[in-house]
């Protein structure tokens, strides 16, 4: 099956992804379609409190599926603006609505520098592509 | 590895669905299909669901020391089965460690074994060694038996628009031979969800006829395929064990809470003196249910705690899908089996609060006993 990767979007590795919400530097942040078709049926989401700050690549929560439970790990240095209550009580939101109901947290990007090295949708289309 | 994995007469259909293909027990099969785990579990309990499970292997016994070598390897009393009847059983080392759990049926001229795909080709090897001077016929009919559970409180009426036997007579751990979509099946009143059903013995080219079929006339009832995951949370929250992950050859039958079984009065068989020994010193262990009292993902592997001590470990656990709390199997030593026990289980260096339950965490399947 092959899974949505929206044009606009920065992606990591790891499987999230960066969408910008209109406001300068601040980026939407959670995980892609491939991750949550591969993980499957999310039941618990763990967010940082708002205000947390994060460096590139440290993790800010935990995502538990039925499967297994990973890391969420911050695409680039930030500051924790906001963060998705309504997963607390429908984690489900997160493979219904990746892109959109199911964000994890908005993060103020507070180095510019690192979205450099993320993927764009074509880039991250090869990395899943092959799976 | 990859390259090796068996695949089941059924592997297009899972596939064809959508099915998300693993591998398991040397086999390819469907770990879900594209409406999810938890979807295909609520189905199951209020519905019905169709579950591949053709990789379990079937031993196929007969001659006049059929039953004698049955008893032989397997502790639970074999004699006390009626025609038409199936039992649950395990196999023992000597020292009584488990080397299987399996199904035993009786038909009126044969012995059927089911046993774990995982160890189908060890059981042959140690069943065979009993054989000796017995004059019995085994033969392992796996590769020519598809094996189709349909689980739910809606599979008698399911079953019923296609087949001519009274599917209301077939009671829990009893069967039937009769026809399914046409087809010759073994229909037997067993399954592993904690809800009404069937388990359907079939030959290997009806495979697809009858699956194609039972998804038809279940399609008004809700009938949907569901694959392995459900049923791992279906068999956990009615605390029924897996071998490999919750049983193995460390631990007795007695130990996993299987003394039910363990019928040491029925005759030498293997491992009855270490059993009879253990159950008059006691054992020192326990496969227990345990119930989070917070929010939590017990996995297997995870540390039991008593007053931050580890002192045993998770075998299978889930968030039941049921009742939206962390279930779990673990060892734990024998003084902290009781029910209500106040433990912690370790979820990735976090003690989280959990007790000790009797199982079934889920108490109120269809299931008709």
């Amino acid at each position: 099956m092959m899974s949505e990767i929206p044009e606009g979007l920065f992606y990591t590795h790891e499987h999230e992804y960066l969408k910008s919400t209109g406001e300068d530097g601040v980026y939407q942040v959670g995980v892609t379609d491939y991750a949550q078709g591969e993980l499957g049926d999310v039941v618990y989401v763990e967010l940082p409190d708002s205000g947390s700050t994060f460096d590139r690549m440290e993790a800010f929560g935990t995502i538990e599926a039925v499967k297994a439970v990973s890391d969420l790990y911050c695409p680039a240095e930030g500051k924790v603006l906001d963060v998705n209550q309504a997963l607390a009580d429908d984690p489900e939101l997160v493979n219904s609505d990746p892109y959109g109901a199911g964000w994890m947290i908005k993060l103020k990007v507070l180095d510019s520098a690192h979205l450099k090295d993320l993927m764009d949708a074509a880039g991250y289309a090869t990395l899943v592509g092959g799976k | 590895m990859e390259d090796t994995l068996r695949k089941t007469p059924l592997h297009g259909e899972h596939v064809g669905l959508g099915g998300k293909m693993v591998p398991f027990a040397g086999y390819e099969m469907p770990v879900q299909y594209p409406t999810g785990i938890t979807a295909e579990h609520q189905a199951v309990r209020e519905a019905a669901g169709l579950f591949d499970v053709s990789h379990m292997g079937e031993f196929v016994a007969r001659g006049p020391d059929a039953l004698g070598l049955i008893q032989r390897v397997v502790v639970n009393d074999a004699a006390a089965l009626e025609v038409g009847q199936a039992q649950y059983s395990a196999m023992c080392r000597t020292d009584g460690g488990i080397i299987d759990d399996l199904l035993v049926y009786r038909f009126a001229d044969r012995w059927m074994l089911v046993v774990n795909a995982s160890n189908r080709d060890r059981d042959w090897e140690w069943i065979t060694r009993h054989v000796k001077e017995l004059d019995v016929q085994l033969e392992d009919r796996s590769d020519e038996t598809v094996l189709i559970a349909l689980q739910g409180p809606r599979s008698r009426r399911i079953l019923a628009l296609i087949t001519d036997l009274d599917v209301e007579a077939i009671a829990y751990y009893r069967f039937a031979e009769g026809r399914v979509a046409g087809k010759d099946a073994v229909i037997a009143g067993t399954g592993y969800t904690g809800e009404d059903g069937f388990e359907l013995y079939l030959k290997a080219d009806d495979a697809v006829a009858v699956w194609r079929a039972l998804l038809a006339a279940g399609r008004a009832s809700g009938l949907v395929p569901a694959g392995l995951g459900a049923r791992d949370s279906l068999r956990l929250e009615m605390g029924y064990m897996l071998f490999g992950n919750d049983l193995d050859e460390d631990h007795t039958p007695l130990e996993a809470g299987l003394g039910w079984i363990t019928k040491l009065e029925k005759g030498e068989f293997n491992g009855r003196t270490a059993l009879s020994a253990q159950k008059v010193h006691g054992v020192k262990r326990r496969l227990v249910g345990i119930k989070l009292k917070e929010r939590g993902f017990p996995r297997p592997g995870y540390e039991v705690l008593e007053d931050g001590q580890p002192v045993g470990v998770v075998t299978s656990g889930t968030v039941s899908p049921s009742l939206g709390i962390g279930i779990a199997l673990a060892w734990v030593p024998a003084r902290l089996a009781g029910p209500r026990t106040e433990l912690a289980i370790s979820l990735r260096g976090k003690p989280v609060r959990a007790e000790v339950v009797r199982p079934p965490f889920y108490t109120t399947g269809s299931i008709r006993r």
